[in-house]
């Protein structure tokens, strides 16, 4: 047996235990930005479902649900059955070739930016401030005894993150049932139990991962950091310490003392004491770094301060840190998104957008379904025709009954009737209202003359007859006994 | 054998302090966590045993003190089955069987219970489908009925059978044996396949055919009508129409008026409760044959019997 320390490697064991994160406040583009994107998810995420949408009387008024009891899944004007899951697969590829997409031009900005993982840390470390103080008081707090004044701060705040996590957990449901009706339910406890058990759920693993895992998350246990790797390119921006520019650090004293021994970084640790990973982004590209980009804000700060040109962090790209470290000048960064591989990537997304929007608008909302009853094949009827028995199922996808007409092709001689009708009734075509938003089963008898093929193909179509006249067919079989 | 303890240096471990022939053991415990599950699946046992079957006796086992068998949830699941199926059986019940088609939900669930009951007592005649079988057992889904195929005519049918030998009530006729017995001849027997032939369309007339029509006049109007359109009362079968029972080639008419089959149906009365019948009676007349269907809802036609023949 081998020293399990072996095990480790030679760069030292697979996890480091955690250590407290305490970023500085910052002002700063990036952060205003981040301000703005945070403002817009969350008012997204906790807005969404409270938004109406008149769908008429025979459908639900939520502008996004996902009715998992009734099987419907409704987006504003577009509502999708489980048969037209594909648009949701679509959905979903969608945003995978996005996130390719993004990837590619500016690296992990949907880590620095969007993640939700990233949007309720962040907003979390701002409740930290709000009850602790900044970075120093928090580090202090966080070292110090347990006063009543650091009791009374740490319930304060842990209760704030339990709002905040049980406000998340319980907008989550309302995606998936009325919302107005839901969260008189959940209060009055009428609510399933399974809405109970998914707020409990969220509310808990917001309150762990945001609260307390935070940038461990993105670090051990999340792929996308992994995969991303493999997404991003020479060309593909990145947060990076110039250090061409800033080495050897050393203070403005030296500077000032022996002009042009020293770079630009003053090695103030600002850029360390903002980032909310924790990192040292003079160290290099590293999987700690989210890219959320506050230690160029951080640094631009300082670099004002002392009076020198701003962007010794700054985005730039593999390619130019060669460029920019011969002295060269960066390209411009509409020229590195205009590079093929974007132009692919953002091809195929919208390929598969229009194509969804297309097809979207083509189909259907009325389907037909047709199945021969095998048991008998055919009947013989008194007075020489035959009869054959068929099971129609009529799937009206729109939010209003239908009048719907069927008939047959292809069958001479046909007549139709249904069981709510008789032979004495058959015609050559059925009427009938289906009901809204549902499919409808329907026992359909065809007669024909006994002469003809033992077996005959034709067609069972049915069309709407309340102005909109697209319908849908099938192709099914007539049999007939064989002849003697 | 030494039995001092001692830390093996190359894996820093501790030995237990055996030692055979140079031979040490590393004291390398069960997780403290195992060892637990492992407790605690022990004592899980010891509570099982007392709450449930466990020790295997000689001709059962221990019945555990929460009295579970899966022969008891079995006999749960059936009665909850049942409780479930109460209010509509209890419903059909209370409504006469011309009431029911007036009533859509009963008359869904007494098709639908009728369907079961179909695959249980009467398959095995005819047929899965309720196709019959050419020659033996008639078609349920046709539109040509013996005795009456509306609701009514057939839970009778249903309820009482025909020809039960048992059963006052049974729906009763008997067709002579014309051959065997002796009342005609064969050359009778073939003039009259002639003009039976020739009323149900199959052939032309011919002499043969209107020697029959005399024979047929004072041998059949009694049951099968004047022109063999059959009488419904009797359980008289129509002549003149496409649908044949027992076939209706030369061969298989001449054989019958020959040697009459008169066919059975036992009586269900005696086996089955009134509400099984009525749901049979429901789905056999959903199978497409039914007559008197409930008002059709597409058309403002008046409706009437279903043999146009």
């Amino acid at each position: 047996m081998a020293n399990p320390d072996a095990l480790a490697g030679a760069e030292g064991p697979l996890y480091v235990a955690r250590k407290g994160v305490y970023p500085k406040k910052v002002d700063g583009t990036f952060r205003r930005l981040k301000w703005v994107i945070m403002a817009v998810t969350l008012a997204i995420y906790y807005g969404t479902p409270w938004i109406r949408w008149d769908r008429g009387p025979y459908a639900p008024d939520q502008a996004v649900l996902v009715d998992l009891a009734n099987r419907r899944f409704y987006m504003f004007q577009i509502e999708i059955w489980p048969h037209e899951f594909y648009y949701v697969a679509g959905l979903l590829i969608m945003a995978g070739i996005g996130l390719f997409l993004v990837t590619s031009a500016v690296g992990r900005a949907w880590c620095g930016y969007a993640c939700p993982q990233t949007v309720w840390t962040d907003l979390f470390q701002h409740v930290d401030r709000l009850i602790d103080g900044d970075r120093n008081a928090q580090i202090r707090l966080a070292n110090g005894p347990w006063t009543a004044e650091k009791i009374g701060k740490r319930a304060l705040k842990y209760g704030l993150y339990l709002a905040i996590a049980f406000w998340t957990g319980g907008a989550w449901i309302m995606y998936f049932a009325d919302a107005p009706t839901l969260t008189r339910e959940f209060w009055t406890g009428e609510a399933a139990s399974v809405a109970y058990a998914t707020v409990g759920v969220l509310t808990a693993t917001t309150f762990v991962l945001g609260g307390f895992m935070r940038e461990q998350v993105c670090i051990y246990m999340c792929p996308w950091p992994r995969i991303q790797t493999a997404m991003m390119d020479e060309k593909s921006l990145l947060v990076t310490y110039k250090d061409w520019r800033g080495e050897p650090r050393g203070s403005l004293k030296t500077a000032l003392a022996h002009p042009g021994s020293v770079g630009d970084c003053v090695d103030c640790n600002q850029c360390v004491a903002v980032c909310p990973t924790g990192i040292d982004i003079r160290t290099g590209p590293q999987i700690g770094c989210i890219t959320c980009a506050l230690c160029i804000d951080a640094c631009d700060k300082v670099m004002a301060q002392v009076g020198r040109p701003r962007g010794l962090i700054d985005y730039c790209a593999l390619d130019d840190v060669a460029v920019e470290r011969a002295g060269g000048t960066a390209q411009p960064v509409l020229k590195t998104l205009l590079r093929p591989r974007l132009m692919i990537y953002f091809g195929i997304w919208c390929a598969i957008g229009l194509a969804m929007l297309f097809t979207l608008g083509q189909r259907t909302r009325l389907d037909l379904a047709v199945q021969h009853e095998r048991s008998p094949l055919y009947v013989q009827l008194s007075d020489g025709m035959i009869r054959n028995n068929y099971t129609l199922k009529l799937r009206n996808m729109e939010a209003r009954p239908r009048k719907v007409a069927i008939t047959v092709s292809g069958l001479p001689g046909a007549q139709l009737w249904t069981e709510t009708g008789s032979r004495e009734t058959a015609r050559q075509r059925v009427e009938m209202t289906i009901s809204p938003d549902s499919v409808t089963r329907v026992r359909l008898f065809i007669a024909a003359p006994a002469q003809g093929p033992a077996r005959q193909d034709f067609t069972i179509a049915t069309q709407g007859r309340d102005g909109d006249p697209r319908g849908d067919s099938d192709t099914i079989q007539f049999d007939r006994p064989e002849a003697q | 054998m030494s039995d001092k303890s001692r830390i093996d240096e190359p894996t820093g471990t501790a030995t237990v302090g055996h030692e055979w022939d140079g031979i040490e053991e590393l004291n390398t415990p069960l997780p403290r966590w195992w060892l637990w599950t492992f407790y605690a699946t022990i004592a899980w046992a010891a509570v099982y045993v007392v709450l449930f079957p466990a020790w295997p006796m000689v001709n059962s086992a221990t019945r555990g003190v929460l009295e579970w068998s899966s022969r008891g949830d079995l006999k749960a699941e059936l009665a909850a089955q049942d409780a479930r199926r109460a209010p509509f059986a209890k419903a059909i019940a209370a409504t006469p069987i011309t009431d029911l088609p007036r009533k859509h939900e009963l008359m869904e669930a007494a098709i639908q219970g009728g369907s079961a009951a179909f695959k249980v007592h009467c398959v095995q005649c005819h047929g899965a489908g309720g196709a019959g079988v050419v020659g033996a057992y008639p078609s349920l889904t046709d539109d040509d009925w013996l005795w009456g195929g509306d609701l009514a005519a057939i839970e009778t049918t249903l309820t009482h059978g025909i020809r039960n030998p048992d059963h006052d009530e049974t729906r009763l006729n008997m067709m002579p044996a014309f051959g065997k017995d002796g009342i005609l001849d064969a050359a009778a027997i073939n003039d009259l396949v002639s003009h039976v032939r020739v009323i149900s369309r199959q052939e032309k007339p011919s002499a043969s055919s209107a020697r029959g029509a005399a024979l047929f006049e004072a041998n059949c109007v009694a049951c099968h009508g004047p022109a063999g359109q059959g009488i419904r009362e009797l359980g008289g079968p129509k002549l003149t129409d496409a649908v044949w029972l027992y076939g209706g080639s030369r061969e298989a008419i001449a054989r019958t008026i020959y040697a009459p089959r008169n066919g059975v149906m036992p009586r269900w009365n005696d086996k089955l409760d009134a509400v099984t019948i009525k749901m049979l009676s429901a789905y056999v007349h959903s199978l497409g044959g039914g007559e008197d269907a409930p008002a059709p809802v597409l058309t403002a036609q008046p409706k009437g019997e279903a043999d146009n023949g």
